[in-house]
């Protein structure tokens, strides 16, 4: 009895499982994901629907368990996104990316991220909110007359979260463990 | 104050960072401006790795891309290769088809003219071990018999010598146990037509004192009881004088165009050695040349070329009987001057009128 009491406490719940990534990783996949999202859909046109930046920042701020983290990586990457679009003013993508980021490591305080369906369910939910919002901005801030095809946009969340749940399962590999 | 930061630290971040975000936004768009700074370290930052993604995706873009090009150029080669052979080989076997059916007419149109009565046949193989005997596909059911001659329209080929009811053997002319009776074209010498084994047949038996000529014709002169008369056997190509015999090689012309068809004689009808030169040498002669105009429309009487010994003589006699106004046949006019050598001072003088005989009378003594 006692020593399951020292294991419950000397062990972290699931749930309070901080991820830890080497600097290579940390810098690496945000950016080959930048990468794929400004250069894959040149070839592909049809994968300039999937949003790799945000799938990215998504699992981060799970991973990380810190809003101030998700707050960062979702500035960091965002921002990175924005600069590669010269059409675009800076901010647009850092914005909603940092918001993800933020209510991403919320919930992953909450939930246990570990868990295919749920992170399924979260890559959804994200993309919807990252479209929704960067539409909400882009008519409320630079005035742009932008259309919200919400039957597109459902498809397209979903078919992100498809992509997602093997996406991390690959990047959980590329995990500190110890 | 702290206390408040520290309570609500995340948002206070998050709200920091919204709010410099959209600083920076507002700095944008209001004034237009460009945030070269982040743009030019972003893309910088990016440069080296696009553009050595895109020279590993151009690489293996372009080795793919060669390899399934030339995957089907490879493909392609092969199959116009196939193609060629095919084409080939479907030229070579109309080509065959062609000669075949040359070969066909002419023999048709021989054995439609032949007095001979005959029966086509094809060689359908040679026997065993043997190049001077071949196997045709007629036997004794189309009344093919043993020793029956064989022929084409060139000359004779050779004679059955074993019979079977579908088909039957014939010996070769260049087989030496073959023999025929030969009679040269052009001087009448009688010979016997023996193979060598060989591509030349030789003719035998014929004395030195005889002439044959190189180039000559022998034909066949109907002894031996198996050919007809009147069939070429082939040109004279070498005459030698020997210790008592001549030594006469000839090509047999029934076999110089190949063996293929053949016609077996089965009813022989003996026809004259003909004074032509063989059929085989056809001779091709120009129409005559327009005539000019202002020419004379007569055309010029054909000058009569002597050929042979006997020509030259007969037009010697010719003009001897016209120096001396003789008319040949007519009797009681004597024998013109046969000594007289036609273009020569006298035959001109004996061409002159002679001399009137004095009409005036003789005086009155």
């Amino acid at each position: 009895m006692n020593e399951l009491i020292t294991q419950e406490f000397t062990e972290p719940r699931k749930k309070d499982r901080v991820s830890k990534f080497n600097i290579a990783a940390t810098i690496g996949i945000p950016l080959a994901a930048i990468l794929f999202q400004v250069y894959v859909p040149q070839f592909v046109k049809y994968l300039a629907y999937l949003e790799l930046p945000l799938l990215v920042t998504v699992y981060f701020a799970l991973m990380r368990r810190s809003p101030i983290a998700g707050v960062l990586i979702g500035a960091g990457i965002g921002l990175a996104q924005d600069s590669l679009y010269p059409s675009h003013p800076i901010g647009m993508f850092g914005i909603v990316n940092t918001l993800v980021g933020y209510f991403a490591a919320s919930v992953s305080q909450r939930f246990d991220v570990e868990n295919a369906a749920l992170r399924g369910v979260l890559a959804f939910f994200f993309f919807f909110f990252h479209q929704f919002f960067y539409w909400v901005l882009a008519r409320a801030l630079l005035g742009e007359a932008l259309d919200f095809d919400l039957q597109q946009t459902l498809v397209l969340g979903v078919l992100n979260a498809l992509v997602a749940v093997p996406l991390y399962h690959v990047l959980d590999k590329l995990k500190i463990t110890g | 104050m702290e206390f408040f930061l520290n309570r609500y630290r995340n948002l206070t971040v998050l709200l920091l960072a919204i709010l410099a975000q959209l600083v920076l936004l507002a700095y944008q768009v209001k004034s237009h401006g460009e945030v070269r700074l982040i743009r030019v370290w972003a893309v910088g930052a990016v440069t080296p790795l696009a553009r050595a993604l895109e020279t590993g995706r151009s690489g293996i873009s372009g080795f793919f891309s060669d390899y399934f090009v030339l995957l089907d150029v490879r493909e392609e080669n092969k199959r116009i290769k196939k193609e060629l052979d095919r084409i080939q080989m479907e030229n070579q076997y109309l080509r065959t088809e062609l000669d075949t059916a040359d070969r066909a007419k002419s023999l048709s149109i021989f054995q439609a003219h032949s007095p001979s009565k005959t029966v086509a046949a094809h060689i359908i193989g040679n026997a065993t071990g043997s190049s001077t005997d071949v196997l045709v596909d007629r036997g004794s059911t189309s009344g093919v018999q043993r020793g029956m001659a064989v022929i084409t329209p060139d000359g004779i080929v050779g004679k059955v010598v074993s019979v079977y009811p579908m088909a039957c053997y014939v010996l070769l002319v260049t087989d030496p146990s073959f023999a025929a009776g030969v009679e040269s074209q052009k001087h009448r010498v009688h010979g016997t037509l023996k193979g060598q084994g060989g591509s030349k047949v030789i003719v035998d038996y014929v004395q030195n004192e005889e002439t044959v000529e190189p180039g000559e014709w022998f034909y066949t002169s109907g002894d031996d009881g198996i050919f007809p008369k009147g069939l070429p056997a082939g040109p004279v190509t070498v005459v030698r004088q020997g210790k008592s015999l001549k030594e006469i090689y000839v090509t047999p012309s029934g076999s110089q165009s190949g063996l293929e068809e053949v016609l077996i004689v089965v009813e022989g009808v003996h026809a004259p050695i003909p004074n032509a030169p063989a059929p085989s040498e056809p001779v091709h002669l120009l129409p005559p040349p327009p005539s000019e105009p202002g020419a004379d429309a007569t055309p010029a009487p054909a000058q009569l070329v002597p050929l042979s010994d006997a020509d030259r003589v007969v037009e010697k006699y010719r003009k001897i009987g016209e120096a001396e106004k003789h008319v040949y046949g007519e009797r009681g006019t004597g024998a013109p001057n046969y000594n007289l050598v036609p273009d020569s001072p006298d035959a001109a003088a004996a061409r002159k009128p002679p001399p009137q005989p004095d009409t005036k009378p003789p005086p009155k003594q």
